[in-house]
């Protein structure tokens, strides 16, 4: 079995989020990069999972510049056995889905994996993309996933509870939080992770749709009102005639 | 040109999220000088249909086939696509629920419309077509420029007011061919988990953290919440290790929620936690520590005990209740 990974890089959660340049740009300064989490401990580690007792291949993707080598030598580590950098700014999501798309499927992969969404841009829209560029069914934020010869099983979230469902692959799927634990590399990962091929190709022709013009912080909280323990009758009151959301 | 919005209902009712993306639809219509049309399944009754009527839609598009009863994002997709095209729509709108996360995307994608997932705000029309949403898992907003004349937008749910008039919509059946090879899942089970109020819809969220001590204390939080009709949530931890459910989990790496109320009982307001919640707008914290984070994040605050504090509060709710209904 041939699994894709997509894996895109992040700013550590602990990060104070800032903007430079009258806020049309990030702050980089000081910000330490990690695999985005879903990416990381739910669809690389179910990847190596379902390697482990089915046989194949788990490969790694990322559409990024050179910082994202980092990035994918950690997912070696991890376990992913080969790897491919498309070399460009991620500046658009349509743009990232459509340079994965043009590489994968020529390649014959069985499951598309990525995460539940970036915990930077947070949208949650490239796996569905790339679903739809490839001509695939997707399946959206799975929660569990089981493959028996060219099907899938998955458990994955609607709205108030959980849907159980097969799906015949290739597949795309979206992974959060239940598909797996996180996995730390150990030393043996990391020394081979320095050896596995890491293949740059160059990005395809491709549009971007939209553009970012700029960032905002959201307001500040202008202070905590303290309501004195022996006093609740007070927050009740607050909370009707001030804040008025009771 | 007009405004589509996927009118999405369950049990033969729109859900609130529909409403409110119908509501943010009529919007942009109006931004545009052009009409707000929804896409319902034509299983509904007919009057639960003109009702969209109420909150915008100038017009009601259905589609009727036996197997869409089941979700399935390729399918439904392709029905969007088919009934934006059919409606002459370029700008499609989807609150961006579970199943809107699912469809949006590939609808964007199919149309090579530039999309937005997880606005916030109106478009501003004067220079481009740019909308507001949130990044960095709640902690900043972005501004997107979207450079396309078709264009999909994804309602960030809880984020746009349901406003209604005494209007009705008109209702007409789309003739929809949709080939059998769209359908590619099969659905074996289905599991309602949360309880009455979908978390992310809830505008009263209760809320508890490590600070409970344990899974056998959370009846005064559960009691809270049903003297409220507030959805109950809780911090990492407390559903990593099974006190409660994983789909309460709020935080970065878990559900982002922007309720009116969010009560914070015994949680220290980690940043990862604050970046799902710190959208609420209005924040209370509970917590015994004084010098707890999430003070700095709180509009009201009690420094005490919550085995001691949610008792009393619980108190003074149902009196406040008793006292207002
Ligand atoms: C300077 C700058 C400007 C930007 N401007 C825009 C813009 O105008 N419009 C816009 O849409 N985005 C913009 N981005 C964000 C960037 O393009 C994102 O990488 C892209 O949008 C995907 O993030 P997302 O939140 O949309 O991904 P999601 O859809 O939330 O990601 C879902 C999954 O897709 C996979 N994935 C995401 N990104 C990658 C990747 N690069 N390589 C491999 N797999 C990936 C991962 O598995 C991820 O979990 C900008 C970023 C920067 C730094
Ligand atoms: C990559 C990453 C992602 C993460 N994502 C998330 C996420 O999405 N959501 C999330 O919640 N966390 C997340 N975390 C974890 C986060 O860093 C915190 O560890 C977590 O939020 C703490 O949970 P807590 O507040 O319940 O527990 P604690 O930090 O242990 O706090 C318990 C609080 O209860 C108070 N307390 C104790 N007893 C009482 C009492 N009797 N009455 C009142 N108060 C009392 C204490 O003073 C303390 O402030 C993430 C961490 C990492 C590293």
């Amino acid at each position: 079995m041939k699994i894709l990974v997509c894996i895109s890089k992040a700013p550590d959660t602990t990060t104070k989020i800032s903007f430079i340049n009258n806020n049309t740009e990030f702050n980089n300064d000081k910000v330490t990069w990690i695999i985005n989490p879903y990416d990381e401990w739910y669809a690389l580690v179910r990847a190596l999972e379902l390697k482990e007792v089915n046989g194949g291949t788990v490969s790694v993707i990322s559409v990024g510049g050179a910082d994202y080598e980092a990035i994918l030598r950690k997912a070696f580590a991890i376990g992913a056995d080969d790897g491919v950098r498309i070399d460009a700014n991620p500046t658009d999501a349509y743009f990232v889905a459509n340079q994965i798309a043009t590489y994968a499927k020529a390649q014959g992969y069985d499951l598309v994996l990525c995460g539940k969404e970036t915990i930077d841009y947070n949208s949650s829209q490239v796996g569905g993309m790339l679903a739809a560029l490839m001509d695939l069914p997707y399946i959206s934020l799975a929660t569990k996933l089981d493959v028996a010869g060219n099907e899938a099983t998955v458990e994955c979230e609607i709205e108030g509870g959980k849907e159980i469902c097969s799906v015949k692959l290739p597949a795309v799927i979206s992974c959060q939080k239940g598909m797996a634990e996180a996995r730390i590399p150990n030393m043996k990962g990391i020394m081979a992770a320095r050896t596995k091929p890491l293949q740059v190709i160059p990005a395809a022709a491709s549009e971007t749709l939209t553009e970012i013009v700029k960032y905002e912080l959201p307001a500040e909280k202008t202070g905590c009102k303290f309501i004195s323990p022996d006093n609740v009758d007070e927050l009740v009151r607050l909370l009707h005639e001030e804040a008025k959301v009771i | 040109m007009s405004v589509l919005v996927f009118a999405e209902s369950t049990n033969g009712k729109f859900k609130k999220s529909t409403l409110e993306a119908v509501c943010y639809g009529k919007q942009v219509a109006t931004l545009l000088g052009t009409d707000c049309i929804a896409l319902a399944d034509g299983a509904l009754d007919a009057s639960e249909l003109a009702s969209l009527g109420k909150v915008g839609a100038s017009k009601v598009v259905t589609v009727k086939h036996d197997n869409l009863a089941h979700f399935d994002a390729k399918a439904y997709s392709y029905v969007v696509t088919e009934a934006a095209n059919k409606t002459n729509s370029d700008v499609i709108i989807f609150s961006y629920n579970v199943s809107g996360k699912a469809v949006a995307p590939i609808v964007a994608a199919k149309l090579q419309a530039g999309f937005v997932a997880g606005a916030v705000g109106l478009p501003e029309i004067a220079n481009g077509f740019v909308v507001k949403k949130g990044a960095f898992s709640g902690k900043a907003f972005a501004y997107y420029n979207i450079k396309t004349s078709k264009k999909v937008i994804g309602l960030t749910p809880n984020s746009f007011p349901i406003t209604s008039t005494d209007a009705t919509a008109t209702v007409e059946v789309l003739d929809i061919n949709i080939p059998a090879e769209q359908f590619s899942v099969t659905v074996k089970e289905t599991v309602k988990t949360t309880g009455d109020i979908l978390l992310t819809d809830a505008e009263l969220v209760v809320s508890a953290g490590r600070g409970m001590k344990g899974p056998e204390n959370w009846g005064m939080i559960e009691e809270m919440a049903k003297i409220l009709g507030a959805a109950t949530a809780c911090s990492r931890p407390v559903a990593d290790i099974h006190w409660r459910p994983h789909g309460e989990h709020v935080g970065q790496t878990g559900i982002t929620i922007r309720p009116n109320l969010y009560i914070a009982i015994g949680i220290s307001g980690a940043i990862q936690h604050l970046a799902g919640v710190n959208q609420s707008k209005t924040i209370v914290v509970i917590n015994t520590d004084k010098e707890a984070p999430f003070f700095k994040a709180a509009d009201y605050g009690i420094v005490g005990d919550a085995f001691e504090v949610v008792p009393k509060l619980n108190e003074a709710f149902r009196k406040y209740k008793a006292a207002n209904h």
